[in-house]
């Protein structure tokens, strides 16, 4: 309970000392954080009201990133959407590609070969350890372990984003993905190359777990910080790692089972408190079932061709009617709904974006905690602005 | 999960009056919606979110769609159908994991009978994604919290996903315009009539 409930200026009934201290309520102080601010990781802003060091009242405030768009896609071919899909949540470009390619494969009937889908699994789980690790390095630096478990985060980053690199020619914006597979097969060796850096990953895991996991200060700043319920989880439409650390379990992986993740042996880690310590370690736990489903797929990745032969690209009129394609990236669900009007550009272009709907409850979890746990949980909730303003 | 067809019979058996039929998806998603009135459109969602064989708790996308006035070719002759504006909302059942359900919302036209009930008190996920339908299309939602605009300033005028919005012709400003950023500059700023006369052209 904060000073700010009990009634203000009333008869004093507690000892004396209680009475002084009502002399200072009402100093409510505003702070507006952001947007330019390290721990907001881009433009984003918080408009706090604090009481002392105590949260009452936070409101986030938007569109610093905005250049719709929905509007620019809606005025454009289907294909050169492809590249700007790269610039929502520009830490994972793959699985954004592979969103937007499953709701125009759904609109089109287009049909996908098998080699692609298997690529389009072992990219979009590289991404999410890429996602994950990043952000556990993120999440040290929110609270206070300035550089070191960042930069080995970073470190294990570089190796993926090389991987992407020799495969799409970009590290960050590879606009790999196509209606009705992949853009080009993998060159030589890349298969190998992504089979060694898998192997090691575990070994890493183990390492950064070390330093992190049992960690007095990481446990303290963390366990009971920002508990969210299952129920205002659910209903908020927060997904991703966020919605499962409160124990419910729903991975559109294993929900909708898309593309060919159905055919992969892995598990869904749950969280039990549904705190920043639990959103953390739901996405350590992630990584190690991502590792376990690149290892078969790259044990079983068939050849073949990677795009459909009868995939239309330029000249793509999709018949009219509208889909919504959804997947599970990793910072929860993000979907495409498409409508298309017969046209070469769609007629509505609409991108369900999961790190600004997550932001719902953020006020909810940061009501009476400290200032400083506000920058944690914020962290732990993983946004990319790109993708929060479109 | 029971066809929307059996869904949407059930809905006009519980709630008599109310307005429900279902639009096609001639596309191979082949995912039709269902289109209700405005009237009784939150005890309907509440309806769909606690009814025990579809618990859709889960309200994954909200989003507007802007339709303009068309012309409709019919064997009598040629029909103006009026424009509106319409939201749609994705639903899904986390608990028995099922969906979706689409439901759509359509207003009077789109100009001055613009406002749908909120299912922000239904759905929480609506908050943000309401607040943006409103900003970026006009829906004015009855019974939402805190419809402010969410993306755009909050003195910004117009609604830029609208299939009729015309962009400012003067958002870009360079010190020295030259090439389409002074031509567009020639148009907002017309010259002093004195720079004019004198044949100077920089505004």
């Amino acid at each position: 309970m904060s000073l700010f409930d009990a009634a203000p200026f009333s008869a004093p009934t507690g000892p004396v000392v209680r009475a002084v201290h009502d002399d200072f309520h009402g100093d409510l102080l505003e702070v507006s954080m952001g947007p330019h601010h390290p721990s907001t990781h881009g433009v984003f802003r918080m408009n706090v009201t604090l009481d002392g060091e105590t949260v009452v009242k936070l409101k986030p405030v938007f569109g610093y990133l905005h250049r719709n768009h929905e509007k620019i896609a809606e005025n454009t071919s289907y294909l050169s959407s492809m590249p700007y899909t790269d610039r929502l949540d520009y830490l994972c470009s793959m699985t954004n590609n592979w969103a937007y390619a499953l709701a125009v494969e759904k609109l089109s009937g287009q049909a996908v070969p098998d080699r692609a889908e298997y690529l389009r699994v072992i990219l979009a789980e590289l991404t999410r350890l890429l996602n994950h690790t990043c952000l556990a390095g993120f999440l040290l630096q929110d609270g206070g372990a300035s550089g070191t478990p960042l930069m080995y985060a970073f470190r294990e980053r570089e190796k993926i984003l090389d991987l992407f690199e020799s495969l799409s020619g970009s590290r960050m914006m590879c606009n790999f993905q196509r209606f009705g597979g992949c853009r080009t097969d993998a060159p030589d060796g890349w298969l190998a190359a992504a089979r060694r850096l898998v192997d090691g990953y575990g070994g890493f895991l183990d390492e950064f777990e070390r330093l992190l996991t049992g960690n007095e200060i990481l446990m303290a700043r963390t366990q009971g910080i920002g508990r969210l319920s299952a129920k205002l989880a659910v209903s908020a439409g927060v997904t991703g790692p966020m919605l499962r650390a409160t124990g419910v379990a729903y991975d559109l992986r294993k929900v909708d089972g898309y593309g060919f993740y159905p055919r992969f042996d892995f598990r869904i880690p749950l969280g039990a408190d549904g705190d920043t310590y639990d959103r953390y370690m739901v996405r350590v736990l992630e990584m190690r079932e991502s590792i376990k489903i690149l290892q078969q797929a790259l044990r079983d990745i068939p050849a073949g061709p990677v795009m459909d032969p009868k995939a239309r690209l330029r000249g793509f009129r999709p018949k009219p009617g509208e889909a919504y394609g959804r997947i599970e990236g990793p910072k929860g669900e993000i979907g495409f709904f498409l409508i298309s009007e017969g046209g070469p550009s769609p007629y509505r272009y609409r991108v369900r974006p999961p790190s600004l709907i997550n932001l719902t409850i953020l006020e909810d979890l940061c009501l009476g905690h400290s200032i400083a746990d506000a920058v944690v949980i914020l962290g732990s909730i993983d946004i990319v602005l790109g993708e929060v303003d479109r | 999960m029971e066809t929307l067809e059996q869904i949407r019979d059930r809905i006009l058996a519980r709630f008599p009056g109310a307005e429900a039929s279902i639009v096609a998806n001639p596309s191979p998603a082949a995912q039709p919606s269902l289109l209700l009135g405005a009237g009784l459109a939150r005890e309907i969602a509440e309806f769909l979110r606690d009814d025990p064989l579809l618990q859709l708790d889960f309200c994954s996308n909200v989003t507007g769609v802007d339709w303009l006035d068309r012309e409709i070719a019919e064997p009598a002759g040629k029909r103006l159908q009026p424009g509106y504006l319409e939201v749609v909302y994705h639903l899904y059942s986390m608990a028995l994991r099922q969906g979706p359900v689409v439901l759509r919302l359509r207003t009077g036209n789109r100009t001055d009978r613009v406002t749908l009930p909120s299912l922000t008190p239904v759905w929480r996920s609506c908050e943000f994604q309401e607040r943006e339908v409103f900003d970026l299309f006009g829906v004015v939602f009855s019974g939402h919290p805190d419809l402010r605009r969410l993306l755009m300033w909050e003195e910004f005028k117009d609604h830029p996903l609208r299939k009729d919005y015309v962009e400012p012709d003067d958002y870009e400003w360079e010190p020295t315009p030259h090439g389409e950023v002074l031509t567009k500059a020639r148009r907002h700023y017309p010259a002093p009539p004195a720079a004019a006369a004198g044949g100077q052209g920089a505004p």
